[in-house]
């Protein structure tokens, strides 16, 4: 019998994945080969998709990106066996683009059948947790800040400082929340992490709890990915099957429980505390800090928050120590960043390395250029709140301070590609409207302020009285960013600044047309 | 249940049914996200009845269930067409040409983002990201997520949900 892989990501079924795995299971039938079809997650080079692959004595070759239609040309060309076609782009684990990065978050995503305990346990998971469960809650925290791991989500806080926080709060009742609500264009690790890995975010909960002293946690996941819902909601059942949650995790004395819950396309409920709120059952309007969550977070209690590649970076941590994770990095950027291109791409997908690449190593090792053929002309890194960097940025190191130096920011590690087709001015008026949008609406220059950004941006383009509306759009800018209680309204900003300032072309000599 | 089939069957409101759904989740801490979660798979949005029977199950104001259902895009408040529609506005799909669908989809269906057709055919909404950035334009036809859409298929992905009844998930 021969083990055939097919990707049962949603990105992967969103270009016939599923098609897919059903052609070969009726060809395979009708020829009479007995084949068995493991759906596992995507290796995020999505470009491939759908890339199958099959298990031969030398490895997993890969035949990719296979349409239904082609199915039955790879049995013919004997892919079984590893066989030539046109699609095949040889063993997966030595295509360059996977060879040059270090995969120790996404270790197993796209290779294990991402509901199965075995696999995960035979490809090192639990190794953390075990690990975990013979030091004491103080030594975790500390492990973990020694490792240099910042937060993912977005704002780069230490993790381990964090949790020192939330165990040293006095208090019997305390909660992990991870933040699964990646609202971020251009971002998709989350999501494929949760789809294509789910125990190591359970891992990496049940390691904050232990850490931390709770008992409880939640997994807030945005309702826009209703398939991470559902593998996070099996993963969760199977978990307590086998005893990795439930009241004696991994039959010691803890108890941890584990709750998915679902957001309700909201923006703003990415911001942790907002999260708080929906989670409490309210609007998703961002409380005042202080008090930190880390003091007084849900129900009022001491609360560790953290993304979910913050949490599954904890793994790695305990599992191979401190010292080998903060080997990895640059300066006080350590470890792996999961960067996502995304956009105009020719290779889109998940590129876990290092930091310290620069944005034009990443273009060309990685992304190989634009989907259309056409030159880049602005990439935008960090989500909607991120910066438009133009060509001439793109020697800049992909870390948090470098990048914070030059008036931008990596935000969760999105990057967004755009060709020379793009109107920068119209990037810029949407980075109003999303934030008109999605304001949660508690202050006014973040509420009003973009709604008025946006009525500006256009009198420019419209060529009305450019000098005063380009002004009057600074000023506006300056108040977003001084009178905002948090990053919606005082980073939507960024992005029009960063037009304002490397696309000039864009408002301030566009063409007097209407004028 | 697997996966790859998730048949919600869009129930006609009914007081009765939306009780029990309420009481399903009443006891869970923070219940009223997941309840109205619950009344809006089942419903396919949230009837202006069900506002008042959430806050007298859960014990809360009217006026609290209400400023939810407003703040958050997912609630609707009218029923949905038979195929549901959202097209992604997010930059990455900007960056292949996802303006030039959601501009098509608005002119193909003869609907504004956010409508439903007169004979509740169809329902277009916008949505900010479906996670799929590296291969848009995205769009869900009937809660399946479609990637690389480009205008025609688009018709086609409509067409054929539309023939089919919709309902598919
Ligand atoms: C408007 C806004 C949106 C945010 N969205 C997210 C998000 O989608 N995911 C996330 O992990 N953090 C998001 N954050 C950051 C969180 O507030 C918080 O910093 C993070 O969850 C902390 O986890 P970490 O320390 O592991 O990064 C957002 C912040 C703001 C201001
Ligand atoms: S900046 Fe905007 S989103 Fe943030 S708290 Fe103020 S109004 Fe709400
Ligand atoms: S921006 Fe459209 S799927 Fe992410």
């Amino acid at each position: 019998m021969t083990r055939i892989y097919v990707p049962r990501d949603s990105a992967a079924r969103s270009v016939g994945a599923d098609e897919v795995a059903q052609a070969i299971e009726i060809a395979a039938a009708e020829r009479g080969v007995d084949v068995e079809i493991v759906r596992t997650g995507s290796r995020a080079m999505l470009w491939l998709e759908t890339l199958v692959e099959v298990a031969t004595p030398a490895g997993r070759v890969g035949y990719g990106p296979v349409a239904p239609e082609d199915v039955a040309d790879l049995f013919v060309a004997g892919f079984l066996e590893g066989g030539d076609h046109p699609l095949r782009q040889g063993l997966i684990d030595e295509l360059p683009w996977l060879a040059a990065q270090s995969r120790i978050t996404f270790a197993r995503v796209g290779i294990v059948d991402p509901l199965s305990t075995e696999d995960y346990e035979a490809h090192g998971g639990i190794a953390g947790l075990r690990r975990a469960l013979t030091m004491s809650p103080a030594e975790i925290c500390d492990e973990v800040t020694e490792s240099g791991l910042r937060g993912r989500g977005g704002a780069g806080f230490p993790t381990g400082v964090k949790w020192r926080t939330v165990l040293d709060a006095a208090s019997s009742t305390k909660y992990v929340v991870c933040n699964a609500d990646e609202g971020d264009s251009g971002t998709f690790a989350d999501r494929m992490l949760m789809e294509g890995d789910p125990f190591m975010l359970i891992e990496g909960m049940l390691l904050a709890g232990i850490a931390v002293g709770a008992r409880e946690g939640f997994i807030y996941i945005r309702s826009e990915y209703p398939d991470a819902v559902v593998t996070m909601r099996a993963a969760i059942a199977r978990a307590y099957e086998v005893g990795w949650l439930g009241p004696r995790v991994l039959g010691g004395e803890r108890q941890f429980d584990l709750t998915v819950r679902v957001g309700a396309g909201a923006y703003i409920c990415g911001e942790e505390t907002a999260m708080l709120e929906s989670i409490e059952g309210r609007r998703g309007m961002v409380r005042a800090k202080p008090p930190l969550p880390a003091i007084e977070g849900l129900f009022g209690q001491p609360t560790a928050i953290n993304n979910v590649l913050s949490l599954v970076s904890a793994t790695v941590v305990l599992a191979r120590g401190a010292a080998f994770y903060r080997e990895l990095g640059v300066g006080r950027s350590r470890g792996t960043q999961l960067f996502q291109l995304a956009g105009n791409v020719a290779c889109g997908g998940i590129v876990e390395t290092a930091f310290g690449l620069t944005v034009g190593e990443m273009l060309e090792t990685f992304a190989q250029g634009t989907r259309s053929g056409r030159p880049v002309h602005a990439v935008q890194i960090g989500g909607p709140l991120g910066a438009y960097l133009p060509a001439s940025q793109f020697d800049l190191p992909l870390d948090y301070e470098a990048f914070v130096e030059a008036g931008a920011m990596i935000g969760h590690g999105g990057i967004v590609v755009f060709d020379d087709t793009v109107d920068m001015a119209a990037q810029a008026r949407f980075a109003m409207e999303f934030c008109a949008v999605e304001s949660c609406g508690k202050c006014t220059p973040c509420r009003i302020g973009s709604v008025r950004g946006v009525e500006v941006i256009d009198k420019i383009v419209a060529g009305e009285d450019r000098a005063a509306n380009i002004a009057l759009l600074e000023d506006l800018c300056d108040l977003m960013t001084d009178g905002s209680l948090c990053a919606m309204g005082g980073l939507t900003p960024m992005p029009v600044r960063s037009v304002l300032r490397h696309f000039p072309e864009a408002l301030h000599n566009a063409k007097d047309s209407q004028a | 249940m697997t996966l790859h089939e998730m048949p919600t069957a869009m129930t006609p409101w009914s007081k009765e049914v939306a009780t029990e759904l309420v009481r399903d989740h009443a006891a869970e801490p923070g219940p009223l996200l997941p309840v109205l979660h619950a009344l809006h798979e089942a419903f396919g949005y949230i009837d202006p009845e069900a506002i008042e029977l959430v806050a007298q199950e859960l014990n809360i104001s009217r006026a609290d269930v209400y400023g939810v259902v407003t703040f958050y895009a997912d609630f609707r408040r009218t029923p949905p067409g038979r195929v549901r529609i959202q097209v992604c506005r997010g930059e990455a799909c900007q960056a292949v040409g996802g303006r030039g669908l959601v501009e098509h989809a608005t002119r193909s269906l003869g609907l504004e983002l956010g409508t439903t057709a007169p004979d509740g055919s169809v329902s277009l909404e916008e949505v900010f990201c479906l996670g799929n950035c590296a291969l848009g334009p995205s769009v869900t036809v009937s809660g399946h997520l479609r990637g690389r859409v480009e205008p025609a298929d688009f018709d086609r992905l409509v067409s054929d949900a539309v023939a089919s009844g919709g309902g598919e998930r």
